[in-house]
């Protein structure tokens, strides 16, 4: 028996985004599902009734028909008490639902056995990103919030120089680089401002270089993460040096995106009054941690505020001002945990709490609240060494000590070595004869000549060096040649020269002819 | 007077050669170069025919038309793949060269001599031969295992240290029958003895050695054949000869450092062989997850890149897949896309063959980088394409000092926004190392074949 999965219009105010696409009901019908979804649903993300028709859904006029009808409710927004009080009884409701500040919704909806899936818990490890409807929403938040940014921004992003004057570029300071903050700084990047983010833990710089920012820290050693993609709370001394450099920024920059949250707690205070009067008349700021308390001091919750010439904005509602674009990406993050749930295509939600992905995701199972759960480990589950692997390691580890040992003693061998080698020249000298001292001598000249020449080749033309130095060792023949010239000479010698002769012969013409060849083809664009 | 003609010539070849080595610091100068070598030797042989007074021209001309003609066949059909191959055999036969004329000058009636230069004459003799037979039967090993007649795996055999140095000490002791009494009745067998000795040392020190140490033994064995013509040189009292196998030796010495060097490993070690067999699993399992892409996303990934970089590896020859890069790249880089190559020192199975390759399949040699040229733009890179490598993009050489190839210089290329890897499987490449690679957030893996994946890859770009 197929279920029926209903997606209701967000009720909540200025909320645009919907929880089904054109695009992703037709997937969800694929997976065996039969979809209804609430007139004029998606009317404010630009999505008609008809096209949900199109892609094989029925649209419903009524929300209280669709509600009772549902197995499965698909949500953006948590569910109004009211709302929650409509679900059908053991159903199944997937949305944002931030338990920690919704004890109130939770228990109504265990009073109707529901089973809730929280797209805010879905745990963040590398095979769950699919799902990450934190990171998408964030990215389109970021992105959001420079555009604001450029709307209460009496000037231009990118630098110009015209004939009625220079215009600089905008500076524009990102504070926290998790996935908003990234995106943020892209779009800034590409409107054409000079972009600073700065982030307490060091391994995002890298990720803030590459997006074409300028990488802020501050001199105090202090580990920022907190696992999970998160940062945590800082010492004292550390928050200190972040406000110096705040403030000092403060003064320079046009815009600032803040992004510092930390889970669990109010936002951090980052910008109090006195930096926000230090900048430029004209410069904006946008706290992106509006909801949670926010980074600036004065910040107004889903407002625009004006405060020493500087503009102040505290949307809540970031995510949603995109409406077509964030719900393309929601839908799609729902779309991938139902085919992930539906593992049969049947259309027939099987939930397996053995997987961490879903047993993260569900806040409760029938009416049972099941949250938190337990902490997945950041990394996956390592695959099962082999026994011999601890055996290597210990291996290795008795092997270090003898080969340093080995180390200090043969630090002692090169002196000797060359002592020895001088001394044996010197007897060889005494009694050589001199022809021997005089080849002896062009050999080691010829050696340090051939050993600077080689350095200089390029390392693309290894091969080719390789064959030529094999061509040229065939004048190895002159040996050859030297020897047929007296008429004495054995039959023997004879043969044995007329081999390397032919040998030699052809490592000559083989060489040149294959290194030319191969120079060949070694062209410019 | 013809003498000192002909050694004033010898000197002429011998700066024709310096500079026929000096030209390919460039690969514009590189062909004048290669003219530069093949002058010095026409005008080296041209002269020794005149010291001679024309002895043995016939001989000589018989001789050049068989080599000769041997040598332009096999310039002409050797494929590119099978450069490796070729440089073996011909290191085989200078080896077989510089023996044979040992042989033929200890035979040949001497001159008058004290007894000290005798001494060192028949020393030399014995030298050339050694270093001649070694080179001949390691080169022939190594030309076998490169064909792949021979398993890559190395043959490690119990105490086979201890056997070498036997075969050595047994060499010196001969070499010391033969040295005091070149005139008596043993010298020949002793010679002899010496040489099959040393052609079965030569056999096993290659036969101890992996496949993909291959780069280092082909260097050393040229390092070799060019001592062996420098020892022939002293022989014949030739300043050209020594000349010459002084560039070659110390030419194959420095290919063989730089190789040595890329792998992070020393000489002595590389030459003492058994690696790859013995190779620990002391490094930790890598951690995370294996993400696998289609030909599709691959695609898309492509032409949405501003910066490419392709890392191609021993497995791209193998596959043939050069040509198809080449292609791809010609198309990438007509819409706009930046493609460049990242070629490690021992990609391959050859100094500098990756190169070779490339060139061959037409790519221009100004987008193909070293390491230590690209490795600094793995940062503003957003896709890398691996190609048939692994242990050189193994980033377990800088994280995990347990690896057994910590410290190996590797291209960083998970620095890049996306990594995709071209592989037939999971499994490890010659050292015998997990690749954290595989595990990395940022990595795709495109399973298959590297000549289906490639072809697949450029059939989607030409449709979409």
């Amino acid at each position: 028996m197929a279920m029926t999965i209903a997606v209701p219009r967000e009720a909540f105010e200025n909320e645009r985004r919907v929880a089904a696409t054109p695009e992703s009901v037709a997937q969800l019908i694929k997976l065996g599902y039969e979809v209804e979804i609430e007139a004029g649903a998606g009317e404010q993300a630009s999505y008609g009734d008809d096209a949900y028709r199109t892609a094989g859904a029925c649209v419903v006029e009524d929300a209280l028909e669709l509600w009772a009808n549902a197995d499965i409710v698909l949500k953006v927004r948590p569910p109004s008490i009211e709302e929650a009080l409509r679900l059908r009884s053991g159903a199944t409701l997937i949305s944002f639902i931030w338990p920690a500040q919704s004890g109130a919704l939770l228990d109504v909806l265990a009073t109707r056995d529901a089973t809730v899936l929280a797209m805010d818990c879905v745990p963040r490890i590398s095979r769950a990103q699919k799902l990450d409807a934190l990171s998408s929403m964030a990215n389109m938040a970021g992105y959001r919030a420079v555009i604001e940014a450029a709307q209460h921004f009496g000037r231009i992003f990118t630098g110009q120089i015209t004939a009625a004057g220079k215009m600089p570029p905008a500076k524009v300071l990102v504070i926290g680089a998790g996935v908003a903050g990234l995106a943020a700084i892209g779009a800034a990047r590409g409107l054409g401002a000079i972009v600073r983010a700065f982030d307490t833990r060091p391994e995002v710089g890298q990720q803030i270089e590459s997006m074409g920012a300028e990488f802020l820290s501050v001199d105090v050693e202090e580990e920022g993460g907190g696992g999970g993609g998160y940062a945590k709370v800082m010492s004292a001394k550390f928050i200190e040096a972040e406000m110096a450099l705040f403030k000092a920024q403060a003064s320079e920059v046009d815009i600032i995106v803040t992004t510092a949250l930390i889970p669990g707690k109010p936002a951090p205070r980052l910008i109090d009054a006195e930096m926000v009067a230090c900048m430029r008349a004209g410069s904006v700021i946008v706290d992106m941690a509006a909801e949670q308390g926010g980074n600036c001091e004065l910040t107004r919750a889903g407002e625009v505020v004006q405060a020493h010439g500087v503009t102040v904005i505290g949307y809540t509602d970031l995510p949603s001002r995109m409406a077509n674009q964030s719900s393309q990406l929601y839908a799609t993050n729902l779309r991938h945990l139902l085919t992930d749930l539906t593992p049969l295509k049947d259309g027939e939600i099987k939930l397996d709490m053995d997987d961490v992905v879903q047993r993260g995701t569900t806040v409760m199972a029938h009416g049972k609240l099941c949250w938190p759960a337990p902490p997945v480990p950041t990394a996956a589950v390592a695959p099962s060494t082999p026994a011999s692997g601890a055996k290597g390691s210990q291996a290795a580890a008795d092997g270090a000590s003898p080969d340093a040992a080995a180390a200090r003693g043969r630090s002692a061998w090169p002196l000797v070595a060359l002592v020895l080698a001088a001394v044996l020249l010197l007897a060889l000298g005494a009694v050589a004869p001199p022809a021997f001292v005089a080849h002896f001598t062009v050999f080691v000249l010829a050696v340090f000549v051939g050993y600077q020449v080689v350095w200089n080749v390029t390392p693309s033309l290894h091969t080719p060096l390789m064959s030529v130095t094999n061509a040229i060792s065939g004048i190895i023949v002159i040996g050859a040649l030297l020897h047929p010239n007296g008429a004495a000479t054995a039959t023997v010698v004879s043969v044995l020269a007329g081999v390397a002769l032919v040998v030699a012969t052809i490592n000559i013409a083989g060489g040149f002819l294959v290194t030319q060849r191969m120079l060949k083809m070694f062209q410019r664009t | 007077m013809l003498s000192g003609i002909g050694n004033m010539a010898w000197l002429g070849s011998a700066t024709l050669f310096i500079l026929s080595l000096r030209g390919l610091s460039h690969p514009a100068s590189a062909r004048r170069g290669n003219l530069f070598g093949i002058c010095g030797m026409a005008i080296a042989v041209l002269a020794t025919l005149l010291v001679t007074g024309g002895a043995g021209l016939e001989i000589a001309l018989g001789a050049a038309l068989v080599g000769g003609g041997i040598g332009a066949v096999l310039a002409r059909r050797v494929e590119m793949t099978q450069m490796p191959q070729l440089v073996a055999v011909l290191h085989s036969f200078v080896g077989l060269a510089a023996a044979l004329i040992a042989f033929a000058n200890f035979l040949s009636p001497a001159a008058a001599m004290s007894a000290v230069e005798r001494g060192i004459h028949d020393t030399e003799i014995y030298v050339g031969a050694f270093i001649g037979t070694v080179t001949f039967s390691g080169s022939i090993v190594a030309f076998l295992k490169l064909q792949g007649t021979l398993g890559g795996k190395p043959l490690v055999l119990p105490g086979r240290h201890f056997m070498n140095a036997v075969a050595l000490a047994v060499c010196i002791v001969l070499g010391y029958v033969f040295v005091s009494a070149p005139e008596g009745p043993y010298a020949l067998a002793a010679l002899g003895a010496m040489c099959a000795i040393a052609a079965a040392l030569g056999v096993h020190l290659v036969m101890a050695i992996g496949g993909a140490d291959m780069p280092v033994v082909v260097s050393m064995l040229n390092s070799y054949s060019g001592w062996a013509a420098a020892a022939t040189g002293f022989m014949l009292d030739n300043d050209l000869l020594v000349t010459t196998g002084a560039l070659v030796g110390s030419s194959g010495a420095i290919l063989s450092y730089i190789m040595c060097r890329a792998m992070n490993r020393s000489f002595v070690s590389v030459i003492l062989g058994g690696f790859g067999a013995t190779a620990g699993t002391a490094s930790a399992a890598p951690q995370g997850e294996v993400v696998a892409t289609s030909v599709e996303e691959v695609s898309t990934l492509l032409r949405d890149a501003a910066e490419v970089v392709i890392v191609p590896g021993y497995g791209m020859a193998v596959a043939q897949a050069q040509s198809t890069i080449s292609e791809i790249t010609r198309r990438l880089r007509a819409q706009g896309v930046r493609v460049r190559f990242g070629i490690h020192p021992v990609a391959g199975r050859l100094p500098g063959h990756m190169n070779v390759l490339l060139a061959e399949a037409k790519v221009p040699y100004d987008i193909v980088l070293e390491m230590d040229e690209i490795n600094e733009d793995f940062t503003s890179t957003d896709v890398v394409l691996v190609i048939g490598a692994n242990d050189i993009v193994n980033p377990g050489a800088q994280e995990d000092a347990g690896s057994p190839i910590a410290g190996m210089p590797v291209l960083e290329v998970w620095k890049a926004r996306t990594v995709v890897v071209s592989k037939r499987s999971m499994a490890t490449g010659y050292a015998g190392v997990d690749n954290p690679l595989f595990y990395k957030e940022n990595t795709r893996m495109l399973f298959g074949d590297a000549k289906g994946s490639v072809d697949a890859l450029l059939r989607q770009l030409e449709t979409a």
